[in-house]
C-alpha cells in the first residue's frame, strides 16, 4: 500500500457552456494528512473535490483515490470515503434519526445512529425535521453521515461555513481527532483561518490554476514580511537608512522585507542612534490571508475582483 | 448489475415516509385513482352489456393506477430529491444510480401493486365482472408496466425544473396515453391509421396485455406484438434515462 492517497495530475474540467474551472490541477496527499484547498469563490475548489469524489469524470487529466479512479471504479473506492459537499443534501421532512437511518442503510459497516449524532454534538436533536436544523447544524448533520461509515478519506467542502464560532471550533477539533486516528482529510475553505489552524499542508487554487502548495508556514515564508511605524513630524522619511526599503505615506511609513530580524534591528538601532521615537511599531511576518490577497491581485487577470474577498479574518 | 436489497429497503423506507409526509403527493397516490375508476365506468362508451362496461372499466383503472401512482408521483419525487441535492449526495455513498432510482420508485411501486390487486379482485365483485381469464399476461404487464413508466417518469424529471412545474410535464404523457392506449375508449373504435399508430404509443403494449388477459381471447400474435411494444420502450426508456437524467439542479 502506498503512501499516497489522494492523487492529481493535470486534472482538467470543463462545462459544457464551454467555461473551464479547473485547468490542469497536480497536487497529491498523504496518508493521514490534512490537505486544504484554498481560493475564492469560483476558484475552482468545488469542481475539483467532485472530480475526487467520482460525481464526474475529468475532461482532462487524473484523479486518483487509493491509486484508483473515483469515477469509473465506484464501487471500490465508495466504502472508503466520507463526502459532506457544500451543500444539503437531505430531504427537509426527514427527522435527523431517519436521516441517520437512510444513510446508515446505504453505508457498510456504519457506526450506531446515537454515536453518529454524539460526535457532531446533534444527540439531542435526533427527532427534529432537517427543515427545522439551522444552518450549522444541518452542516454537523452532513459531517455525520460522512462519518458514518468510519471512512479512511473524508471530503469535506466548506465544512463549517454557517457555524458559529463554538460550532467551528468544535469541528476543528474533531478534524482533528479523526486526524490522529489516521484519517485523511482534503477540505475546500474560504476561510484562512481554517486552513492556518487545520492544513497539514494547503494549495491555493485561483482561477482554475493551482498557484502555490505547501505548508501553512511555507506558503507565508513567500511573502515579505512588514514593519510599519510613524515617523515624528520633525523627521522626514528620507533620513531612513537606504538599505531600508521603505514606502511613506506622509509619515505613515512601511517596509517590506524577505529579511524582517535585519531589517527590523537596522531600524531599531537607526532609531536608537538618532533619538527617534517610531509610533505604532508594529513588525509581523506576512499571515497566509496577506500571502493569499497579495497571489490573487497578482493574478487576477480581470483586476480585482472585489466581490470575491476573502472571509479569513482573526 | 446487481441491486443491494438492504440499501434498496433504506432508500425506499425513507421516500415512503417522506411520501405519507406529503398530503398533495399522498391524495394524488391514494384517491385519484378511485375518482378515475369512477369517471372511467360513467364515460366508457361504444360497448354493449353491463359486464363489458365493467371490464373496460377495471382495465382502464390499471393503466390509471399506472399513470397516477407510478408515473405522476414519481415525476414529483425525482424532482423533490433533485432539487434539495438528495440525488447527488446519495451518488457521493455507496449507492448505485440504479439503486437510488429503484429505490426511490419502490413505494410507488409497492403502492400501485396494491391498488391494483384491489382494484381487479374488488372491483370485479362490485361491477360483476369476471376475474380475468388468463392472469398471466397481467401478471407480467403490470410490473413491466411500473419499471416502463418509471423510466418516464425519471426522463421527464429531467425537464422538469421543480415540483410545481411537474403538474405541467405530465401532461403530454398521460393525454397521450389516457386517450391513445386504450383508457377510455377501445382502440378499435378508431380510424384504422390511427390505431396501429396508437397502438405504439408507451403504455399501450401493456394496456393490450391486461385486456388480453383480462378477456383471455387475444392471438399469440398479438401478445406477442404488444410485450414487443413494451420491451422497445422499457429498452429506450433505460437508453434515455442514462443519457440524459439529471442528477443535480441546474445552475
Amino acid at each position: 500500500m502506498t503512501d499516497t492517497v489522494i492523487e492529481v495530475e493535470g486534472l482538467r474540467r470543463g462545462y459544457s457552456g464551454g467555461f473551464e474551472a479547473v485547468r490542469g490541477v497536480s497536487f497529491s496527499v498523504r496518508r493521514g494528512e490534512i490537505f486544504a484547498l484554498l481560493g475564492t469563490n469560483g476558484a475552482g475548489k468545488t469542481s475539483t473535490v467532485e472530480l475526487l469524489e467520482g460525481l464526474a469524470a475529468p475532461s482532462g487529466g487524473r484523479a486518483r483515490v487509493f491509486g484508483l479512479d473515483p469515477y469509473t471504479r465506484r464501487a471500490e473506492v465508495r466504502p472508503r470515503t466520507g463526502v459532506m459537499l457544500q451543500e444539503g443534501g437531505f430531504p427537509s421532512d426527514l427527522s435527523v434519526a431517519e436521516t441517520v437511518r437512510m444513510w446508515g442503510g446505504v453505508t457498510s459497516g456504519a457506526r450506531p445512529a446515537g454515536e453518529a449524532l454524539e460526535l457532531v454534538g446533534l444527540g439531542a436533536r435526533s427527532s427534529v425535521r432537517v427543515k427545522q436544523l439551522s444552518g450549522g447544524e444541518r452542516r454537523r448533520l452532513d459531517l455525520a453521515m460522512a462519518l458514518l461509515g468510519r471512512p479512511e478519506v473524508l471530503f469535506l467542502d466548506e465544512p463549517t461555513t454557517g457555524m458559529d464560532p463554538e460550532g467551528r471550533r468544535d469541528t476543528w477539533a474533531l478534524v482533528r481527532e479523526l486526524r490522529a486516528q489516521g484519517t485523511t482529510v482534503l477540505l475546500t475553505t474560504h476561510y484562512l483561518e481554517e486552513a492556518e489552524e487545520l492544513a497539514d499542508r494547503l494549495a491555493i487554487l485561483h482561477e482554475g490554476e493551482l498557484v502555490l502548495t505547501g505548508t501553512p508556514a511555507e506558503v507565508t515564508a513567500t511573502r515579505p514580511a512588514r514593519i510599519r511605524f510613524t515617523l515624528p513630524a520633525d523627521v522626514p522619511p528620507a533620513w531612513l537608512p537606504l538599505t531600508l526599503r521603505a514606502a511613506a505615506h506622509g509619515r505613515d511609513v512601511e517596509v517590506r522585507t524577505g529579511r524582517l530580524q535585519a531589517d527590523l534591528t537596522e531600524l531599531l538601532r537607526w532609531a536608537h542612534d538618532h533619538g527617534v521615537e517610531l509610533g505604532g511599531l508594529d513588525a509581523r511576518s506576512a499571515s497566509l490571508e496577506e500571502a493569499f490577497l497579495e497571489i490573487a491581485r497578482n493574478r487576477g487577470s480581470a483586476g480585482g475582483r472585489t466581490e470575491d474577498t476573502m472571509a479569513g479574518t482573526r | 448489475m446487481t441491486l443491494n436489497p438492504g440499501r434498496l429497503a433504506a432508500l425506499g423506507r425513507s421516500e415512503l415516509t417522506l411520501l405519507v409526509r406529503n398530503r398533495a403527493a399522498l391524495s394524488v397516490a391514494l384517491l385519484m385513482p378511485l375518482v378515475m375508476v369512477f369517471v372511467l365506468r360513467t364515460s366508457v362508451t361504444g360497448l354493449d352489456g353491463a359486464a363489458a362496461v365493467g371490464e373496460a372499466t377495471l382495465t382502464g383503472g390499471i393503466g390509471m393506477v399506472l399513470m397516477l401512482v407510478v408515473y405522476m408521483n414519481l415525476v414529483s419525487a425525482y424532482v423533490a430529491r433533485r432539487e434539495e441535492l438528495v440525488l447527488k449526495r446519495l451518488r457521493t455513498g455507496e449507492a448505485g444510480d440504479l439503486e437510488i432510482l429503484a429505490g426511490t420508485a419502490l413505494p410507488a411501486a409497492v403502492l400501485a401493486l396494491g391498488q391494483i390487486a384491489v382494484l381487479v379482485v374488488a372491483g370485479s365483485l362490485a361491477l360483476d365482472v369476471p376475474l380475468p381469464r388468463d392472469p398471466l399476461p397481467i401478471a407480467a404487464a403490470v410490473p413491466a408496466g411500473i419499471v416502463l413508466l418509471a423510466g418516464m417518469s425519471a426522463l421527464t424529471s429531467a425537464v422538469t425544473r421543480n415540483v410545481e412545474s411537474a403538474g405541467i410535464t405530465t401532461l403530454p404523457l398521460f393525454l397521450l396515453t389516457s386517450l391513445g392506449s386504450g383508457l377510455f375508449l377501445p382502440t378499435d373504435v378508431l380510424p384504422d391509421a390511427l390505431a396501429s399508430f396508437c397502438e405504439l404509443l408507451p403504455l399501450s403494449g401493456v394496456m393490450a396485455l391486461v385486456r388480453a388477459g383480462w378477456s383471455g381471447d387475444a392471438g399469440d400474435g398479438d401478445l406477442t406484438a404488444a410485450a414487443l411494444t413494451t420491451l422497445a420502450w422499457m429498452a429506450i426508456s433505460v437508453f434515455a434515462v442514462q443519457r440524459w437524467f439529471r442528477w443535480e439542479p441546474r445552475r
